[in-house]
């Protein structure tokens, strides 16, 4: 398919939302949650929509609007967006007064609020955009699911371009849940060293990144992106071997020509060993890693396709995201390939060229 | 690019019936879903009335047959109900003999384990497996295990249009070659979470909604499930199968007015079924059944019958909301009325718009009040409108 990144907004943990630097600087968390570097809104949003806002359609609205002035675009062709849990502030907001005070005396704002599709329908409503507007919400595929939407889009010329984002956000309370399962350590995390622990459970992240995809190629474009992949619940490693396989077969490359490939390694010791049988047994080239940088959340897909289309961008793997630091082969970045995975239960797929 | 998406299986479950024969008589008999709570704990429950799917969460998972050891959400359940009746209906032997996936729609998602155990997830207490069952997804990752659908899966999260918008996203994978089947569709099951806030909105009718009636008070919230089986015109080819009728029409616009509000013109329900014309190349005249979105809010009612104005005419085809039979189903509401409007084309119905009484001042035209036997329906109009102004529109004709 011929679909391009023409403009990028990236709110993450680290600072991602000027576009003309790249991990330049990086910043540490000490709490056991990676939260976002939040921007200076005022210069995105004005002061008196601003204090009607809760934090992520902040951040949503500010994302957008870098990636739309990056890309030039005014009015996209539509809006989708990927989130695995909402707007998880004003859900708790409400589910917390409808529980304390027994279902009476409740206002609407944080109900109106919490709705998945809420950041879609916000940025459709700053932007005045009348056109095609959806969101997903599933899981490891919920913005897989938004980007696949937005290819077919304009594969199918119902757009010429779209504007595609994920966003998740982390609560205290949300965060307090998740420590209750399996899938967050128990352990003091230095985020930079996770994967040493090699225990199980990971570290709780969070994430706004939005994508400006036409269907041509202009200048300023980061990459193409070739397609994209969804693996679920492959019962052993060789299914995941003869998903890339043929992933890589259908899209006419092989894994040899992969320049570049990125693996959402997260440091639990459950589910980080296909990561580890690939680059062992599989792959034979360069590897990247960034959820030491951003934690782990459902939309974290977002946060590796922006790194990989700036690193064909800029033509460079910053030195925190080299995985094989020791052998990294410096050589055109022209084949990327990232692996993700979530629970091992959602494999997705990205497959990008320059 | 020019495939042609037919529907080759239905199935549904909701207030006035736990499959296709039991919704199907409900409608004939002129017999509403809506009435007292009985299945939800909450303080409104004998003021609020609403339309509840029969069954409880425990005959649900005796009647399929489901471990009552695994954190079932209400919505998973009417979800396996109604995805098992597409299947079935669809004459499927084999789900993995064609590329298949599961599309579904929900908001609540699992919000009724959540509002009841959230104590638990903050203490760990007995409850905290239903932490991994609270988000959209997990209701369809368990639909699509239990129909043994593996391919592809989906959640789309577009408040009360998002099964329209999976029944689309479904027909748009196929077209694109990446599916050959998909069972879309969505499910919701009523929340006191949503049940309140649809209540601090003002917006819940105390008595049966009316629906585009000039003294309609608001909508009655329903839950429910429904699936249908979409498959590529290769498989019909090939199997020589039963097709219920063709999809030919889709399309999707943004209002983007306001989060919880539409414009009085309505112009994102006029966008999205024009849209959806325009796809499949109908003229507004050949429409001959519009089964309008139609909740019964002061608001909804006006715009959509405005935008139908502009699109049809002061004299539109026959027009009906179906909500005073199911209760706005939310999510579920794009599935269910797909299913009806299937029905309908199968059938050669057109439904009544039940409790209406006096036609809008601000409208030219009244729905149907009665309901219409052998008469012509070969293409349907479904509307579906959500929150943040998510407007989506879907046209089902004979083959």
């Amino acid at each position: 398919m011929e679909i391009y990144i023409k403009g990028t907004g990236i709110i993450s943990p680290q600072k991602t939302t000027d576009n003309s630097v790249f991990l330049d600087e990086i910043v540490t968390h000490d709490k056991d949650v990676l939260s976002c570097v939040e921007p200076a809104y005022k210069e995105y949003i004005n002061p008196i929509q601003l204090r009607r806002m809760s934090r992520l359609i902040k951040m949503s609205i500010c994302a957008s609007k870098i990636c739309l002035k990056e890309a030039g675009i005014e009015n996209p062709g539509g809006i989708i967006t990927g989130t695995g849990l909402g707007l998880v502030e004003d859900t708790e907001k409400f589910l917390n007064s409808v529980l304390d005070y027994k279902e009476q005396f409740l206002t609407p704002t944080s109900f109106i609020q919490s709705t998945h599709n809420t950041i879609s329908g916000q940025v459709a409503i700053a932007l005045q955009c009348f056109n095609y507007n959806n969101t997903y919400s599933h899981r490891g595929f919920s913005f897989e699911s938004a980007l696949l939407d937005a290819m077919l889009l304009i594969n199918d010329k119902d757009a010429e371009n779209v504007l595609v984002g994920g966003f998740d956000e982390i609560t205290e309370q949300h965060h307090s849940i998740l420590k209750k399962t399996k899938w967050v350590k128990k352990e003091k995390v230095n985020h930079l060293d996770l994967l040493n622990y090699k225990t199980p459970g990971t570290v709780d992240g969070e994430g706004v990144s939005f994508f400006a995809l036409t269907g041509k190629r202009e200048s300023g474009t980061y990459a193409q992106i070739k397609n994209i992949s969804t693996l679920y619940k492959p019962k052993d490693f060789k299914e995941i071997e003869n998903h890339i396989n043929k992933f890589l077969a259908d899209n006419g490359i092989s894994k040899n020509e992969l320049d570049l490939v990125i693996l959402g390694l997260n440091g639990n010791s459950d589910t980080d060993g296909i990561y580890y049988h690939l680059t062992d047994a599989y792959f034979n080239t360069n590897y990247a890693y960034f959820k030491h940088l951003c934690g782990e959340f459902h939309t974290v897909g977002a946060f590796a396709l922006w790194l990989a289309a700036k690193s064909i961008k800029h033509q460079v793997v910053p030195e925190i995201a080299k995985l094989n630091k020791q052998n990294f082969v410096n050589k055109p970045i022209k084949n990327v390939l990232v692996y993700n995975h979530f629970k091992n239960i959602n494999h997705s797929f990205y497959l990008l060229n320059q | 690019m020019s495939k042609r998406i037919f529907v080759t299986g239905i199935g549904i479950i909701s207030g006035i019936g736990n499959n296709i024969e039991e919704t199907l008589q409900s409608i004939l008999d002129g017999k509403t879903g809506v009435g007292k709570i009985t299945h939800l704990e909450t303080f409104h429950k004998d003021t609020i009335p609403v339309s509840e799917v029969k069954y409880s969460n425990e005959e649900l998972i005796e009647l399929m047959g489901l471990n009552k050891k695994d954190p079932f959400t209400r919505a998973t359940l009417m979800g396996i109900v109604a995805a098992d009746e597409a299947v079935k209906s669809a004459g499927i032997k084999n789900i993995n003999d064609y590329r298949t996936g599961v599309i579904s729609g929900t908001t609540v998602g699992g919000m009724d384990k959540s509002e009841q155990f959230y104590h638990d997830f903050l203490t760990a207490g007995e409850h905290i497996e239903y932490i991994e069952s609270h988000d959209c997804g997990d209701s369809t990752e368990r639909i699509a295990d239990y129909v043994g659908v593996k391919d592809f899966v989906s959640t789309t999260s577009t408040a009360c249009s998002s099964a329209a918008n999976s029944i689309m996203f479904g027909a748009r994978l196929i077209k694109n070659n990446r599916l050959d089947r998909v069972i879309a569709g969505g499910t919701e099951s009523l929340t006191k979470y949503h049940l309140n806030g649809f209540n601090t909105l003002m917006i819940l009718d105390r008595e049966q909604c009316k629906p585009f009636d000039e003294n309609r008070k608001g909508l009655n919230l329903g839950e429910g499930a429904a699936f249908v089986v979409l498959e590529s015109e290769d498989i019909v080819r090939e199997t020589g199968k039963k097709v219920f009728c063709e999809l030919t029409g889709y399309g999707n616009a943004c209002e983007a007015f306001h989060q919880t509000a539409s414009t009085p013109e309505g112009k994102g329900a006029y966008l999205a079924m024009k849209k959806a014309l325009d796809r499949s190349g109908l003229k507004p005249e050949q429409i001959d059944y519009i089964n309008a979105h139609g909740t019964g809010t002061e608001n909804n009612d006006i715009s959509e019958g405005r935008a139908i104005e502009t699109l049809f005419g002061k004299t539109p085809p026959p027009v009906s909301s179906t909500k005073s039979f199911t209760g706005h189903t939310t999510s579920a509401a794009g599935a269910i009325e797909a299913v009806l409007s299937v029905l309908a084309i199968q059938h050669n119905l057109i439904y009544p718009n039940m409790n209406f009484n006096q036609q809008m001042k601000e409208l030219s035209f009244r729905p149907v009040t009665e309901l219409l036997t052998n008469v012509k329906v070969d293409h349907v109009l479904s509307n579906s409108f959500g929150f943040g102004g998510n407007n989506s529109a879907l046209i089902f004709s004979r083959y």
